[in-house]
């Protein structure tokens, strides 16, 4: 008996992680998600887009004037007969967090911690993450669509935006992978 | 005939909780891979680990397969699946900042869920820049608005734009993938031990 009473989450090192799973049988369990809902809705996966209904349900809580007279967010908010969070996205990225978390407790990876490499500072590595977001966020809305909508749905389908999307983003990062290398290695 | 919720075989709160059926496993999948972790995604960038590569090309080559059989069987009709609408140049500029964005914070939306849900800061504040992000990007739309729709070619797939027949597109795609496959394997053996 474990004298440690917080739960498996929060316990971490508890016990060592599973290795993640070979790359191609992880990629066809992905492909075959992104296929059925190919068969059963008639669209793709993504992720962004869920993003932006919630933060349109936010700025509408807390100034509906302005969220209403803001021409993207009212996108997003529709005429009002529908609550802002009902939508697809919005429940598909709950399932992604429910799906990740199963896995991640599974496998022994699921605890508080800070992905990083060993050469920089907690408080600088989140720092890089809010402004990364910050970047994933003016980009994905530019391409309308992120890795997920664009690239992994719009690449299978073989979409001309999405594939001229994920080559981009691949220069992109590569682009900047030697500046940034203090962060990782 | 698929796809189903298009032929009206179930309604809009099926959708959603198909949705949330179909998120699970998505989540799960992108877990298993590692990419709850931002530093085996950005290690694609660094070469010691393409699993990013690896991971989505067999995604797409799988769920690409799909729909070309069954198109073929004449059970989906693909006409129906929706298709994000190309806006060629501001795709090509999103795709570079995103890039950026994904190196500097080291998630992409979809990950930093699957990472914040199993417990990592970094995928919290990820998503929360996100979130800041989105806010910034609705109040400097009306100025910028004009670029994001320009350009505009349409829902349009590669074997339309190049005039060529839609399997031998697919063929292409499955062979640069393997090929990409074995060069990426090669990339790792040669960066791998620098981890």
């Amino acid at each position: 008996m474990s004298s440690d009473h917080r739960p498996a989450v929060m316990r971490g090192s508890g016990r060592p992680a599973s290795p993640y799973w070979n790359p191609y049988l992880a990629g066809i369990g992905l492909g075959l998600v992104l296929l059925a809902a190919f068969v059963l809705v008639g669209r793709g996966l993504g992720a962004s887009g869920a993003f932006s209904s919630s933060v349109a349900w936010l700025v509408n809580l807390v100034a509906p004037a302005h969220a209403q007279s803001n021409e993207y967010l009212q996108g997003y908010l529709g005429d009002g007969t529908t609550h802002p969070l009902k939508a697809w996205l919005v429940f598909e990225v709950l399932g992604v967090m429910a799906g990740a978390l199963f896995s991640g407790l599974l496998a022994g990876r699921a605890r508080i911690m800070v992905e990083k490499g060993p050469r920089v500072s907690t408080g600088v590595r989140l720092l890089c993450a809010f402004a990364g977001g910050i970047l994933m966020a003016f980009g994905a809305h530019l391409a309308r669509g992120c890795t997920s909508g664009q690239a992994l749905t719009g690449g299978a389908l073989l979409n001309v935006g999405s594939w001229a999307f994920m080559l981009m983003v691949f220069v992109g990062g590569y682009a900047v992978a030697w500046f940034m290398r203090w962060q990782w290695r | 005939m698929a796809p189903f919720y298009k032929y009206g075989f179930f309604g809009d709160e099926m959708s959603l909780v198909l949705a949330f059926v179909l998120g699970t496993g998505f989540g799960f999948f992108l877990e298993r891979a590692g990419f709850g972790s931002a530093r085996k995604l950005a290690a694609q960038f660094y070469l010691y680990d393409m699993s990013v590569f690896k991971v989505m090309f067999t995604a797409i080559v799988t769920a690409m397969l799909g729909v070309t059989y069954l198109g073929w069987l004449g059970w989906l009709d693909l006409s129906l699946v929706y298709l994000v609408p190309t806006h060629l140049v501001p795709q090509i500029v999103g795709g570079l900042v995103l890039g950026v964005g994904f190196v500097v914070g080291g998630y992409c939306p979809g990950t930093s869920v699957a990472s914040l849900a199993t417990g990592r800061i970094d995928g919290f504040v990820y998503a929360f820049g996100i979130g800041a992000g989105t806010l910034a990007y609705a109040e400097v739309f009306p100025w910028i608005k004009g670029f994001v729709n320009s350009n505009e070619l349409g829902q349009v797939t590669l074997p339309e734009v190049f005039d060529l027949p839609w399997g031998l597109v697919v063929f292409a795609v499955v062979l640069i993938a393997v090929a990409g496959f074995s060069a990426a394997t090669l990339v790792e053996r040669r960066f791998g031990d620098k981890a």
